[in-house]
């Protein structure tokens, strides 16, 4: 499922199009310090006082795996650090997160995001404060890695040598 | 063994590890680490430790680092004590390295892969002088990295692909109904392992076990004539279902290193002569060790591909009950706790061997003496 949200960026804009995987993905990938900051922009403190929380930011282990030979069945690779993160908005919505880490804010405010986007009411705050400056950080950086790789790739000439 | 509650020692311990800290922060004059200094500067370091330590956290690696004061096999006991503390919730989708966003992809066996040679951020190729300019106090002047006008392709396509119409690479077998693989956090080492096992086990084993026993193999003891299909290092996406929710999210670009080494030609299970394959998979860019895992798998497939076993790294007991670094470093280092009750009892054998010993020895003389005797008259 690698690239999908960029994928699909590239051919929609709406996000409710998109649908809740690529949200919630992006909220899990995105750096902990850039989520916070942009919620801190955002300054609705309303909106996460009335949430009332489900699932308290609680930090565990999912075990990542890998494939044998690299396309094959699966073998246990390690684990990485998650946290999930479970609330419910004062006018019913319930917002689910898993980020990526450890950072407690990070996941509590990526449920209250989530939920959010699940109203009328709050989702283009969601879009335009949060996911669409996430997801254009992601790509960028992205774009970056890419076009750094690309320059380091080996052109090989052939030497004619002597008849 | 033997154990005795031995009391006493407190204030020596907690002296220990006061003069510990002081010794782990060095001169005070000179500006202290930080965390995130570890997890970007020595960053190779912190991929290690993630990797041996068996979990994804460059925070959590960067802080191990730092309290064992740069001993990375420390630094790894204290992520795996960590992770102990955590609860589960649950398995990744087998993540799919086909799709990685490459950094670095080079095949040492086919110039021609389609998508090309891409170096990245390597090594290679510098000439190992010392840089004296990074010693040099202040901000020293970087390079920064050259980008190209065009993007690389989405994927690039892996020698297994790019030969999989002719058949000459071996084909990893996928079966959907599978049980869920071998999970060494939740299951004790069993043998006959099988190929599930052992990658687990060679993905967390110790990078300088695995490298000694991937040049024996290369200096002739099991050997598996490896030929280095292609490695690849950049970030793959981690998928996972969690329960609540039903469908699959990403979690995580995780960055990774993966070697396909290709060996010695087989017939398996009666089909066309073809390459066979050995694995390696690590979290971070890690390719010494991705390498050398990829020679030990196929080294330890010698069983299954019907060949005899005569050399260390084909022994899966061997090498599985030897590669991890927490476990091998704890029982070597176990000895210099208090083993006194064992030392008495040692001496007390020795004491009462040699005296023995003596008295057969006197024994012998006198006995030896009296024949003369007997022989003289």
């Amino acid at each position: 499922m690698t690239n999908t949200i960029n994928e699909k960026f590239v051919a929609f804009s709406d996000w409710t199009k998109i649908g809740r995987s690529a949200w919630i993905s992006l909220l899990s990938k995105a750096p902990a310090n850039e989520v916070t900051k942009l919620w801190e922009q955002v300054s609705r403190p309303d909106i996460e006082n009335n949430a009332q929380i489900i699932r308290r930011p609680e930090t565990g282990m999912v075990m990542v795996r890998g494939r044998i030979g690299g396309a094959g069945n699966s073998f246990n690779l390690g684990e990485m650090t998650v946290t999930r993160c479970a609330i419910r908005l004062a006018s019913g919505e319930t917002g689910i997160s898993y980020v990526a880490g450890r950072n407690k804010a990070h996941a509590r405010i990526a449920a209250i995001v989530d939920a959010m986007m699940q109203t009328t009411e709050f989702s283009n705050i969601a879009i335009d404060a949060i996911l669409d400056p996430l997801e254009k950080s992601d790509r960028e950086k992205k774009k970056a890695n890419s076009r750094k790789a690309k320059a380091t790739q080996v052109e090989f000439f052939t030497m004619v040598t002597g008849r | 063994m033997a154990y005795v509650a031995v009391k006493g020692g407190e204030r020596a311990i907690t002296n220990a590890h006061k003069w510990l800290g002081e010794v782990r922060r060095g001169d005070t004059k000179i500006p202290e680490l930080s965390v995130s200094q570890i997890r970007e500067q020595m960053s190779l370091a912190v991929d290690r430790v993630m990797a041996e330590g068996s979990c994804f956290d460059p925070e959590l690696a960067a802080l191990a680092i730092k309290q064992a004061r740069g001993d990375l096999p420390e630094a790894i006991f204290l992520l795996r004590a960590y992770r102990t503390t955590l609860p589960r919730f649950g398995f990744s989708q087998p993540v799919e390295t086909a799709q990685m966003a490459v950094h670095r992809r080079v095949s040492a066996a086919f110039k021609d892969i389609p998508g090309g040679q891409v170096l990245g951020p390597t090594f290679d190729y510098t000439h190992r002088l010392l840089d004296f300019k990074l010693a040099a106090e202040g901000e020293t002047e970087i390079d920064s990295a050259a980008q190209s006008y065009s993007e690389m392709p989405e994927e690039l396509a892996t020698i297994a692909q790019v030969f999989e119409h002719e058949g000459l690479l071996e084909i990893d077998g996928v079966n959907n109904n599978e049980d869920p693989p071998f999970d060494l956090t939740r299951e004790p080492m069993s043998f006959p392992a099988e190929r599930d096992q052992r990658l687990q086990a060679l993905a967390r084993g110790d990078e300088g076990f695995l490298l000694s026993l991937a040049y024996s193999s290369q200096r002739g003891w099991g050997n598996t004539h490896p030929l280095c299909g292609e490695i690849r290092m950049g970030e793959v996406s981690i998928g996972f279902i969690p329960d609540e929710l039903g469908f699959e999210i990403e979690l995580a670009d995780v960055p990774m290193t993966e070697c396909i080494m290709l060996s010695g030609f087989a017939s398996i299970e009666g089909n066309a002569p073809q390459y066979t394959r050995g694995y390696g998979l690590t979290f971070g860019h890690n390719e010494r060790k991705a390498m050398s895992m990829s020679i030990v798998d196929r080294a330890l497939r010698a069983r299954d591909m019907g060949g005899e076993v005569t050399a260390p790294c084909q022994d899966e007991e061997f090498v599985l009950y030897h590669s991890d670094v927490v476990e091998a470093s704890g029982f070597v280092q176990h000895l210099k706790l208090p083993h006194y009750v064992d030392f008495q009892a040692d001496l007390q054998f020795l004491r009462r061997l040699r005296s023995e010993f003596t008295q057969a020895k006197d024994a012998l003389n006198q006995s030896s003496n009296e024949e003369t005797k007997v022989a003289a008259q």
